[in-house]
């Protein structure tokens, strides 16, 4: 790409704002070219919006009940209505309006719990990775001691303190899930602070805060992204668990979780409770790990660049052939 | 050994690579051509980026995704190593006949495998040998390359030997299989200065004794001049000069060249400050049209825009450049 | 105490170095852990360094001589001996006074590929150290030095605005330079500075760093393994081995009439890129290896392979004594 020839630095860097932008688009046309991740992506942006929009895209209101169509089929059965698509639950609740609000509840806690237990995780692996012996070893003890501590064991306690609802649901999770990030942040930042460029950091006199959020944790943001997106799918399954075990939301709020534990007494009846609730949870599951799962190829160089040679190989290939079959030659002896 | 002697033991022939990368094609060998013959050392030099290392993985079949070898052929003894349907002479001659030593011997060895593993491995997979022919073969080899108590040192792991000790590792498994061709992809880079005029002095005796060919890359003209009876002097994917060691030292023609041989700095020369070439070297992705040395040749002409074959000015030196073209009255 | 210098003046050295050892403690052998290791990197080490003066330390691996220039620059612990910088003793200098030092002494890297921050910009990069020590308040206001410190080492100013990986090894090489110069240091620590480029481009960085120094007065501790880089910018060269200085002269006695075995050695390996010279010249072979830091030998590091070793090698280990005027060696043999 051909810049004009800038005389002074600021011209320069007034013109080089905008170059993120390119590099986003950039990304565009990679996921193009990446079908899983392209499903992926679209698969978690209409998740989302249907989270975000549900009030508005719901046929009916998630707690309404019904009693005289309890138990309804879904539409394509003889007795199934297009007034509930998806069919209704023992309390004449229409399944798809609760599928489609239980996504706000899976969706909301996975992002808050990402955030708490990522928060605080990062900053602990960056403390133990940076600042290293007393530090170090105390925290690592702590992570060791926590990951032994069964987590469900944790989360009856607290609710039994708390009791049961969305906030105790995050705090358990949090709680929970913190320490795999304090353990990736810390091995990156070991291995980080080696490099020349920190050791230069130091040199020029900057002190540990700044080495630590200005020079190791932008280089951290690639692994660090692909674990929360990962761990996001996790909680996900998570939540609708304790929802299923009756820790986490109770009724008249939605859950994924929830509704496969109500559906359950009503499985050979009425299999429609547990499977839309349970194909809702799969699907975002799946959609979370193809992002992931292009996130994490699209952060390492080298297999950005053979996923591209893969893909011109394609192209080329065919091109090749029509190159080389005019091209034959006898060999010389 | 018993083939014809007229032809040449390895030659390429106007080999293209190119590699697809998101930033564009990278042709990084632009039509190389070279010969070896039998008992002959030939040196290719180039800085980075010149694609010398391209040009012998290229010949041992180690381009992978995202490179792709476009065009142009590679002879052994007279049969072609990149034609599909001779898969099986080329597996036979690819780590057998031609056998190839590495720049890093710390990431060359399997870490986990005894020393002694690693060797009778290739014997037993490539020579057929039993178990016991092999280690014996092996202690053979290990005194071959000088390394003492060889009996002790087969039950060593790589950790265990220093950089020196590793490399001579590297030839003896290298001479495993009786190859009449040797390529070393900078052997001597990453060793220290005595350790490398002993791993080099080594190179010289054995390719005396057993009377391989070897092509020995590297960046260094003091290596070459050490090693080689012949140097090609490689430049932005092409070969610009090419000739008996001797004769491209004492009288270089390319500027390249000539820049080279100035910018290297000489125990026995005192100057007062360093010489360099002025510049850098092009991109790869877009290399000009003519050529490529244009920008930092000081003998450039309006000529050099287009391309000059390698002419040959006589007694086995060829050179690509207009200059030299000039001055022989072509 | 150390070899005289071409144009030093007669003040007393910027940097004044006194029987260094620096040794790591790498852990405990054995399974109940009862002897310690401890790897002798660096053992008495010795020398001056004037202003505007150049000491090229020459060594292969394992000589100690990155450990020298790091524990110069408070970076590596301090066994014994003494460390001056103009004067006052900071060998055991705490955090703050190494970073009160780092506005007067730097480093250069050797590897210009992981020595920038690769999500910095250059201008980022280069005015750090402003920002750092409270020159500048923000970027805006270092644009300005900044500009002048790129066009400094030969590079455009609009360069601030990209980021290191649109830059070759040489340029790259250069932003660091350009970095190390941006709070005006008096001594520059360089380790393989060019060890990492090509054999082209090196020239392109030891002019240019000859030309700074001739220009600000700077002096240079320049570390690298090839004798004849350091030749054309240093006024004085050190030789180590296996730890210990083995020898230290001016500059064109080193080259001419290298008196320590190891240092004649190490001249006779290089290789002249002239087949027909290369050829008739006689090596002198130092054959075997260095010896195990955690293990060295008693006596003489160098016993095990020099030609002209002796029982009093075994016995005792040599020390720096003048040999003519502006040499010195160590050795009991030559």
């Amino acid at each position: 790409m051909t810049q004009p020839r800038t005389d002074t630095l600021e011209q320069a860097l007034a013109q080089n704002r905008f170059e993120w932008w390119d590099s986003l688009q950039e990304l565009g046309r990679e996921l193009k070219r990446d079908k899983p991740g392209l499903i992926g992506v679209i698969l978690i942006t209409s998740l989302v919006l249907m989270a975000v929009f549900a009030p508005y895209i719901a046929p009916h209101d998630p707690a309404a009940q019904d009693l005289t169509a309890r138990l309804a089929p879904p539409v394509w059965y003889d007795k199934g209505t297009w007034n509930h698509i998806l069919g209704t639950d023992h309390l004449g609740r229409d399944v798809l309006s609760r599928t489609i609000h239980g996504a706000r509840v899976s969706l909301w806690v996975g992002a808050a719990v990402v955030l708490c237990a990522g928060g605080f995780g990062v900053v602990m692996g960056l403390m133990a990775g940076y600042l290293g012996g007393r530090t170090d070893a105390f925290i690592m003890r702590w992570i060791d001691t926590q990951v032994a501590f069964p987590g469900l064991l944790l989360a009856l306690i607290i609710l039994a303190v708390i009791g049961p609802s969305l906030t105790t649901v995050v705090v358990v999770l949090s709680l929970n899930g913190w320490m795999v990030y304090g353990r990736m942040t810390r091995s990156a930042v070991l291995s980080i602070r080696q490099s020349p460029y920190v050791e230069a950091a130091e040199v020029v006199g900057c002190r540990w805060p700044r080495i630590l959020f200005r020079h190791i944790l932008p280089n951290l943001t690639s692994p660090l992204l692909t674990l929360a997106i990962l761990e996001f799918a996790r909680i996900v399954l998570a939540e609708a668990a304790l929802s299923f075990l009756g820790l986490g939301i109770q009724p008249p709020a939605t859950s994924w979780g929830l509704d496969v534990a109500m559906g359950k007494n009503y499985m050979f009846m009425a299999w429609w409770l547990v499977t839309i609730p349970g194909c809702a949870i799969a699907v975002t599951v799946l959609a979370i790990n193809l992002v992931a799962s292009w996130l994490r190829l699209i952060s390492d160089p080298q297999e950005r660049e053979k996923q591209y040679a893969r893909h011109m190989a394609g192209v080329m290939r065919k091109k090749l052939h029509a190159v080389l079959e005019k091209e034959k030659t006898p060999e010389a002896p | 050994m018993t083939a014809s002697p007229n032809i040449p033991l390895l030659e390429a022939r106007d080999l293209v690579v190119n590699f697809y990368t998101r930033g564009g094609v990278v042709q990084a060998s632009r039509g190389v051509s070279f010969q070896v013959d039998y008992g002959q050392t030939l040196g290719i030099v180039g800085e980075s980026g010149s694609g010398k290392s391209v040009a012998v993985q290229a010949v041992m079949g180690l381009i992978f995704t995202p490179g792709h070898i476009e065009g142009g052929d590679i002879l052994f003894k007279g049969r072609s190593l990149l034609d599909p349907a001779g898969r099986k002479f080329v597996r036979q001659v690819r780590g057998k006949e031609i056998a190839m030593i590495f720049q890093d011997p710390m990431t060359s060895l399997n870490p986990v495998f005894t020393i002694g593993t690693q060797i009778t491995e290739v014997l037993r997979h490539h020579m057929g040998m039993t178990k016991d022919q092999a280690r014996h073969r092996a202690m053979e080899l290990l005194d071959m390359v000088d390394i003492n108590a060889p009996e002790k040192r087969l039950k060593q792991y790589p950790h265990e030997m220093s950089g020196g000790m590793r490399q001579r590792v590297m030839i003896a498994m290298a001479l495993a299989c009786e190859p009449q061709l040797i390529i070393a992809d900078e052997p001597t880079t990453a060793l220290d200065v005595t350790i490398q005029a002993q791993i080099l002095e080594l190179l010289a005796d054995l390719q005396q004794r057993l009377n391989v060919s070897v092509i020995l890359i590297t960046h260094d003209l003091g290596v070459v001049a050490q090693l080689c009876h012949r140097v090609a002097v490689m430049y932005a994917g092409r070969i610009v000069e090419v000739g008996d060691a001797d004769q491209v030292f004492a009288s270089p023609v390319h500027p390249y060249t000539k820049g080279l041989i100035r910018a290297t700095p000489r125990l026995d020369v005192v100057t007062e400050r360093m010489v360099s070439i002025d510049g850098v070297p092009p991109d790869l992705i877009s290399p000009p049209k003519g050529c490529a040395f244009f920008p930092r040749c000081d003998q450039a002409k309006k000529a050099c825009s287009r391309m000059q074959a390698l002419i040959e000015l006589g007694d086995d030196r060829h050179v690509s450049c207009w200059c030299a073209a000039k001055e022989n009255g072509r | 105490m150390t070899g005289q210098s071409h144009n030093r003046t007669s003040d007393s050295p910027l940097v004044a170095v006194k029987d260094l050892s620096v040794r790591f403690d790498v852990g405990r052998a054995g399974f109940w852990g009862g002897k310690r290791l401890i790897v002798h990197a660096v053992e008495k080490v010795s020398f001056d360094i004037h202003p505007g003066e150049t000491l090229g330390l020459v060594g292969e691996s394992g000589s100690g001589k990155s450990t020298t220039g790091r524990a110069v620059l408070g970076r590596a612990p301090v066994s014994e001996g003494q460390i001056f910088f103009q004067g006052k003793e900071i060998s055991h200098a705490g955090k703050y006074q190494v970073r009160e030092l780092s506005r007067d002494m730097q480093l250069v890297f050797q590897d210009p590929y992981a020595s920038l921050n690769p999500r910095m910009k250059i201008i980022d990069i280069v005015a750090e150290p402003l920002l750092v020590h409270g020159v500048v308040k923000n970027i805006r206001e270092a644009a300005q030095e900044v500009a002048r410190l790129l066009e400094l080492v030969g590079l455009p100013p609009d360069a601030g605005a990209r980021y290191p990986h649109a830059f070759s090894g040489g340029q790259r090489q250069r932003v660091g330079i350009a970095r190390a110069l941006a709070l005006k240091p008096r001594f520059i620590v360089a380790d393989e500075p060019v060890s990492a480029l090509d054999v082209s481009i090196r020239a392109q960085v030891v002019n240019l760093m000859q030309d700074l120094q001739s220009q600000f007065g700077l002096s240079y501790l320049f570390i690298a393994h090839d004798l004849a880089v350091v030749r054309h910018i240093s006024h004085r060269i050190a030789i180590m081995y296996a730890g210990n200085i083995v020898e230290l002269a001016d500059r064109d006695l080193i080259y001419d009439t290298p008196a320590h075995p190891y240092t004649r050695a190490l001249l006779s390996a290089v290789p002249v890129p002239d087949p027909p010279v290369q050829r008739a010249r006689q090596r002198i072979t130092c054959p075997g290896e260095p010896p195990n830091p955690l293990h060295p030998p008693s006596g003489c590091r160098f016993q095990s392979r020099c030609p002209c070793a002796t029982q009093t090698c075994r016995d005792a280990a040599p020390v720096l004594t003048h040999r003519r005027s502006g040499q010195m060696a160590a050795c009991w043999n030559c």
